[in-house]
């Protein structure tokens, strides 16, 4: 930089052009990233309901809120790490079912929690590899499989649990409906679990090799490959992770309810992939934020709440929903087209 | 390399191709699009193997099955499209699949500050004006050559190949491309420089091979030669030489 200044004035004024567009600082950094924005106008639309509504800042509705969300903040962290990688999962929703019944089945039988969380874990990861490998190493697209494993996992949720449903637990019955249901310092135990697996997705896509991968095989794939990454087995595990962020999201929230059909989780996909992309996930590839999964969950959940509250009539929810969602691709584009 | 070719089914792009590469010397490769310079790249680099013939890298014969065997070989490529991730900063490109860690008892992390010293480090050797921090969708084409040549640089490799290094940048960074390639070339590595443009190879090029066709035709050193003989062999006006 110093050296070629010297190289003349010609030179020299072309340099300082280079050397304006600065290096970003933290701060800077941070308010250009999308999940950043999301927080502001969950602030703004908080102050605003503060103000219009007497229920809204009650500890109640506030705990009520935050554990709405915190489910499906859970499954859109492992669905920001398949959408990093250019990918997609649609069988987020089917799987809680599948992995919900699997856990209720192995506790109604008379089997412990460890037992009932291992299968339901188990499922979810059984599934999650055959999502990655057809993806990984048959090279299928991912709405392809996953659209079929959506198929399939409600259907053989429908056919395990006889179309029953199961809402004794076996021995641990107390323990499993605590952890779902109940809280800890008034802090509900699902979003204790958000905020713990929020810390570790910032610290693995940030300070683990994996994430360093993970955005590696999103941005360009080919390149990762040439650079001796494992670009198929990286893609693999997002698809694991993905489904165990399900898995997990279907034993607490079966807990809370106390009971589990095989439509549990339905049409959960696309609120998932919503959250995912309102807190600044590109289905691109490449470009995501583990801290933009439990903002973008909390903004849909807080606009469902804000229109009961403010007595608009819920079949207006949905709407308000899209709409947001294309605001904040749009934003995400206006700002990139700035920069 | 000897008697190396390769076939894609019924398509021969590469007949029984021989050749050196001696450290502290550049070699040019050119010829013509489809002439089988890229295959053979592919070749060395451990893309694909070769249909027949061979690799004998010090003595010992080499088989590479995958792009990290020819890399631990000491082999290292920039590639003509770069294989960059447009996404990520120009040091988490340059460290891409060797990153830097530290360690906290059991638990390694990425060690960013020492990535972002390091690659600082290489961009001030090549002379480059790239940011370790910035990231590479908003580079200049010559940033973007600095970051794929300063990833050569991690390691100390015995043979650096450069496919079409100069074609996308400036006149003055190609300057600077050629400066580079002298620099590598006097720490005693070997170049392959393929290249299209005449002045590049004859400016910085020891001895100049040509492919036509899948076969060599010419490989001669840069002094006994001419830019008027060597776009002649590229053409076929001459048959070879």
């Amino acid at each position: 930089m110093i050296e070629s200044n010297k190289n003349g004035g010609g030179h020299a004024e072309i340099n300082e052009t280079v050397s304006s567009r600065r290096e970003l600082t933290a701060a800077g950094a941070m308010i250009r990233t999308q999940p950043f924005w999301v927080l502001v106008a969950i602030i703004a639309i908080g102050l605003v309901m503060s103000v219009i509504s007497d229920v809204f800042m009650t500890e109640r509705n506030l705990y009520n809120v935050t554990r709405n969300f915190a489910f499906f903040g859970i499954m859109a962290l492992g669905m920001t790490a398949v959408i990093v990688t250019a990918g997609i999962d649609l069988s987020v929703g089917s799987l809680m079912g599948l992995t919900g019944i699997a856990a209720g089945l192995a506790m109604q039988a008379g089997y412990s929690i460890g037992v009932g969380f291992a299968a339901c874990m188990g499922t979810a990861i059984v599934v999650g590899l055959i999502n990655g490998i057809l993806i990984a190493y048959l090279k299928m697209q991912p709405f392809v499989v996953t659209l079929g494993m959506l198929a399939m996992a409600r259907s053989i949720s429908m056919v395990i649990s006889n179309n029953k449903m199961i809402y004794q637990f076996g021995p641990d019955q107390d323990l499993f409906e605590w952890i779902g249901g109940q809280n800890i310092w008034g802090v509900p135990n699902p979003v204790w679990v958000l905020v713990v697996l929020t810390v570790i997705f910032i610290v693995a896509f940030r300070y683990t090799t994996w994430g360093r991968w993970v955005f590696a095989v999103g941005g360009n794939a080919e390149a990762a490959k040439l650079a001796g990454i494992p670009v198929e087995r990286v893609i693999v595990s997002v698809y694991v992770v993905s489904a165990s962020c399900a898995g997990l999201a279907a034993f607490l929230m079966v807990g809370w309810f106390g009971s589990v059909t095989n439509a549990l989780g339905l049409t959960y996909e696309l609120n998932v992939i919503a959250a995912s992309v309102i807190g600044g996930a590109n289905l691109m590839g490449g470009i995501g934020y583990a801290v933009g999964a439990p903002i973008g969950a909390a903004l849909m959940e807080l606009i469902r709440n804000s229109l009961l509250l403010a007595g608009i009539d819920a079949l207006w929810q949905q709407f308000f929903i899209g709409l947001f969602i294309i605001i904040a691709v749009l934003l995400e584009r206006l700002r990139n087209r700035g920069s | 390399m000897r008697g190396v070719s390769k076939s894609f089914g019924a398509i021969q792009a590469l007949q029984s191709v021989d050749f050196d590469i001696v450290a502290g010397e550049v070699l040019g490769l050119m010829g013509d699009n489809g002439a089988g310079k890229s295959t053979l790249v592919k070749i060395i680099a451990g893309n694909y193997p070769p249909s027949a013939g061979e690799i004998v890298l010090e003595g010992t014969r080499v088989r590479f099955s995958r792009p990290l065997d020819a890399r631990q070989c000491g082999i290292e490529i920039v590639y003509q499209d770069l294989a960059l991730c447009n996404n990520l900063t120009a040091a988490a490109n340059v460290f891409l699949g060797r990153e830097l860690k530290k360690s906290i008892g059991p638990l390694r992390y990425i060690d960013h500050g020492a990535m972002y010293k390091r690659a600082s480090k290489l961009f001030a050797e090549l002379k480059s004006e790239t940011r370790p921090r910035d990231v590479v969708r908003q580079m200049s084409g010559g940033q973007r050559q600095a970051v794929a040549i300063a990833r050569t640089r991690l390691s100390d490799p015995k043979i650096v190949l450069m496919d079409e290094p100069t074609a996308a940048i400036s006149v003055r960074q190609v300057a600077e491309v050629l400066d580079l390639i002298r620099q590598l070339r006097d720490s005693n590595h070997a170049v392959v420089l393929i290249s299209h443009r005449m002045p590049d190879v004859f400016s910085v090029c020891d001895r100049v091979a040509v492919l036509r066709r899948g076969r060599k035709v010419a490989d001669k050193r840069v002094f006994e030669t001419s830019p008027e003989e060597i776009t002649g062999l590229i053409t076929g006006a001459i048959e070879s030489a």
